[in-house]
């Protein structure tokens, strides 16, 4: 908190500073606001605007079936994100306790490695239990898209709940047992409603990200399982009707809308509980206790690791009737996959040789990773210091995590027709999914510069620019970097937007396995594997990147 | 009537209770005094039936309780930290024993309004716990342990996060509780002043046995150990040798003692001033203090006595004191 005296006496005093001295005028920053609201406006608004007007079309309804597949599929979609929500409790809830009441070895990299599949691509999860599932035994599509899902979120139950669990006060127990409360009225009466409300954030998250997933859906189970987004990608391209579609994409942004408003309440009401004061965590001592620890030590160490484990193995092994249709098994180590990657072979799925994903791939991450940096760092600055015009912008700025990327790509087909073959449209996607969180990631840092931490270094003799030397580039550098990984993941493993409007000829590595995924052949399925590999080793870089350089406060989700 | 019988409990493998007896008689209230770790909280807990004794037996009027688990025990207890409930406000957080013991709801409303009126906290009813401050989180907590009327009162060291006039204010306010309202109750804390103030009876945990028991005023005239008399703030603890047949060697002289010693061994010895018969010792004074209506002298060799009148810094005085054997 500055008071309002020393902040008007420092703008006048430090002309010096230019974006300092300018953002305190209203109009310098509007200046601040332009780019992103530009590109906003042509990328989102008006894509969202031929969206709304294809809805609220007399065509769209005229066609009977319309209502009726778009009402087929949401009960779908609920039907699925509900059992797949349960399924990642069902995981998530005991782990949550195992990390918060319990110290064991191994600890902190056991909960380090739930958290890696959040923000591996989908493509990667997806490949991971394809080969899973033709690895060990046959499980159903379905089901195998429910273990992913929640493979994908049980760490936001680990983390929100468990959270919580380790701020209950051992002591409000010993309290309402004291007062005459048994087992069941503990828990009836004062743990289960202190920790609803992380159960409910948690579950409207997961829930949300269940009912939005599409990589994982499409690849697992195919056109077969069809939530809104596989509905929209299906009527989007392979049975056109984009009536349709645009339908299904307002109802999908209408509920994603509604969960992110409850979450946000929910998580609120999460954060104003008391701080842990101390960790009620502690080595187990019975023999139940060492049990559980034991057996969810094993499973989770299993469940998380054993699908990523099976890429990278998966890549090198040469199975049975890989080459050729020949009857024998044939095991072996095998590099073959990854040197067909820089072979154009004829009639292969490319036009280019494989690799040339990967090359394409970093080329849009680079781009989107500039793009977003230069689109969401005036924005975080004004946003540093919020004015009403800020407060007003704000939530513009976040809409776009509203839609899901399915939609995004759709809106670009509509807006922008035959254009879309030029790649330049790719890194636009990615940068418009990426910009709230760049935008999230700078603006803490830019805010929690201290004005009395410039004033300290200017009063022991540091020059202005000493001082921006000392105090301000630090602590922006290690926030630029951190939003520029996140960017660049996020272009890199990107999935729904760039499926809709990718052409043939640039394809990205997340695309290219999908199409090593959808062809027959045991080379296709080893270059997939290969290709996912890759594209987990890239992401897990960036991940560790991200912690090492993680600003203290931008940790929620 | 509480008894504890012999007492056995460990703590991560090392003995932390060796062997723990004592009682609380009817309306009775002592305190449990000792440095932090010493287990006087766990002594607590397993009254309370939140933990249990490795050997040993807790018996309310001649009646074991091993057996009982803690919500029909009807024990209150106070903690430092409050342990309120966050997530009910002021008259819910002290009705749930109420409500646990399925009392009508009129009868509710009528017991808790008086408890807020005796912890003068009349108007806080549908106040959040978030909203209060230490102290008044401190008397809801209170209330909340009187509200079903327990059979036993335990305080866990209630008053250690408070401020200074706020522990005297509140230390008042329970003790006038406990004697109207004649509950057995006891009293957890490192605090002298507390326990001096509070109790009826007061007990010293060390190395896991109560080394003391007895009445405050008779601590106060004889700590007989050298560990009650430092841990209670009792005159001064100086060492001593004895150097021939009742005569005891300190930095203050030779002292005619018979504490029963060989001559050659060290021995420690307490030093009380502020009475009329005594030794006479010699003393510099190094630094003066005002402590209410007295003065803090604090002398050479690290002595502090209490006076009327005010040395000066420097001078060099003379003082009657009492020189006791401790063990």
């Amino acid at each position: 908190m500055h008071s309002d005296f020393t902040n008007h006496g420092d703008t006048k005093k430090r002309r010096f500073n230019f974006l300092r001295a300018s953002a305190s005028s209203w109009f310098a920053r509007l200046l601040l606001w332009i780019p992103v609201l530009l590109f906003l406006l042509s990328f989102f608004f008006f894509p969202l605007s031929k969206i709304l007007s294809l809805t609220f079309n007399l065509e769209t309804f005229t066609d009977l079936n319309n209502p009726l597949i778009a009402r087929d599929s949401l009960l779908f979609t609920f039907y699925q994100a509900f059992l797949s929500t349960l399924l990642t409790f069902a995981l998530g809830l005991p782990a949550a306790i195992l990390f918060a009441k319990f110290d064991f070895r191994g600890k902190s990299l056991l909960r380090a490695l739930t958290a890696v599949p959040f923000m591996l691509p989908t493509v990667v999860v997806a490949a991971a239990f394809i080969n899973v599932q033709r690895l060990t035994f046959d499980v159903s599509p379905f089901i195998l898209i429910l273990i992913a899902h929640t493979f994908y979120n049980a760490s936001i139950v680990i983390r929100i709940v468990g959270n919580a669990i380790s701020r209950l006060d051992p002591k409000l127990e010993a309290s309402a047992r004291s007062l005459g409360a048994d087992t069941f009225h503990v828990w009836k009466d004062v743990i289960f409603p202190i920790l609803r409300p992380s159960l409910l954030a948690a579950a409207l998250l997961v829930f949300m990200f269940d009912f939005t997933s599409f990589g994982v859906i499409l690849l697992l189970g195919g056109s077969q399982f069809a939530t809104l987004e596989v509905e929209i990608y299906i009527r989007a391209l392979q049975l056109p009707n984009l009536n349709l579609a645009a339908l299904l994409s307002v109802i999908q942004l209408i509920f994603t809308l509604i969960f992110s408003i409850l979450y946000t309440r929910t998580i609120n009401q999460v954060q104003t509980q008391t701080a842990p004061r101390f960790s009620i965590a502690r080595q187990p001592k019975t023999f139940q206790e060492k049990l559980f620890v034991t057996t969810l030590c094993i499973l989770l160490s299993a469940f998380f690791l054993l699908p990523l484990l099976s890429l990278p193995i998966r890549s090198l092994t040469r199975l049975e009737s890989d080459r050729g249709q020949r009857a024998e098994v044939q095991y072996g180590f095998t590099t073959d996959y990854y040197e067909e990657l820089f072979i154009n072979r004829r009639g292969s799925l490319f036009y280019v040789p494989p690799v040339q994903a990967a090359a394409n791939s970093l080329g849009f991450a680079g781009i989107t990773v500039i793009l977003s940096l230069a689109l969401g760092y005036p924005a975080a600055y004004a946003l540093a210091k919020p004015t009403r015009l800020e407060k007003f912008l704000d939530p513009f700025l976040m809409l776009p995590l509203g839609a899901s990327a399915v939609m995004m790509g759709l809106g670009f087909i509509l807006s922008f027709g035959r254009l879309i073959a030029s790649p330049f449209f790719i890194p636009i996607a990615h940068t418009l999914i990426a910009l709230p969180f760049v935008i999230r990631t700078l603006q803490p840092a830019l805010a929690s510069i201290p004005e009395r931490l410039r004033q300290a270094a200017s009063t022991l003799g540091a020059s202005p620019i000493r001082v921006w030397q000392t105090v301000d580039f630090p602590i922006l550098a290690r926030a630029t970097l951190s939003a520029a990984t996140f960017a660049f993941t996020v272009s890199l493993g990107e999935f729904g937007a760039t499926l809709l409007i990718t052409r043939p000829e640039y394809p990205t590595i997340p695309i290219s396995i999908q199409r090593f995924l959808s062809q027959p052949g045991g080379l296709n399925y080893g270059q997939a594997m290969a290709m996912a590999t890759v594209l987990m080793l890239l992401t897990t870089l960036s991940i560790l990147l991200i912690e090492k350089l993680r600003f203290n406060n931008a940790g929620e989700f | 009537m509480l008894e504890l019988r012999n007492i056995v409990k460990s703590y991560e493998g090392t003995p932390l209770l060796r062997d723990i007896s004592f009682t609380v008689g009817e309306g009775e209230t002592i305190c449990l005094l000792g440095a932090s770790g010493s287990g006087k909280s766990t002594i607590l807990r397993m009254i309370a039936g939140l933990d249990y004794p490795e050997r040993g037996a807790i018996l309310l009027n001649g009646i074991d309780l091993a057996q009982t688990p803690p919500h029909l025990r009807d024990f209150g207890l106070v903690f430092q930290d409050y342990g309120l409930f966050p997530h009910l406000n002021v008259f819910d957080n002290i009705a749930f024993g109420l409500k646990m013991r399925n009392v009508p709801a009129e009868e509710i409303k009528q017991r808790v309004t008086l408890l807020l009126e005796q912890i003068n906290l009349s108007s806080f009813e549908t106040r959040s716990i978030i909203d209060l401050s230490g102290g008044e989180q401190q008397r809801v907590a209170l209330a909340r342990a009187l509200a079903p009327s327990p059979r036993l009162l335990m305080f866990d060291e209630p008053l250690g996060a408070l401020d200074r006039s706020l522990k005297e204010d509140l230390l008042n306010e329970i003790r006038s509780i406990l004697h109207k309202t004649k509950i057995p109750a006891i009293y957890v804390t490192h605090d002298q002043e507390e326990a001096f103030t509070i109790a009826d009876r007061i007990l010293v945990l060390h190395d896991g046995v109560i080394i003391r028991d007895g009445m405050p005023s008779e601590i106060w005239k004889d700590p007989q150990s050298a560990f009650v008399a430092k841990l209670l703030g009792i005159g001064n603890v100086i060492e001593g040798e004895v150097v021939a047949v009742k005569k005891v060697k300190t930095a203050f002289g030779v002292f005619d003692l018979d504490c029963g010693h060989e001559i050659g061994s060290k021995l420690q010895l307490l030093i009380t001033a502020g009475v009329d018969r005594g030794e006479e010792i010699k003393l510099t004074v190094e630094d003066v203090l005002i402590k209410q209506d007295q003065f803090q002298v604090k002398g050479g060799g690290g002595l502090v006595i209490h006076m009327k009148d005010a040395p000066k810094v420097g001078d060099v005085i003379t003082v009657k004191v009492q020189v006791k054997c401790l063990s």
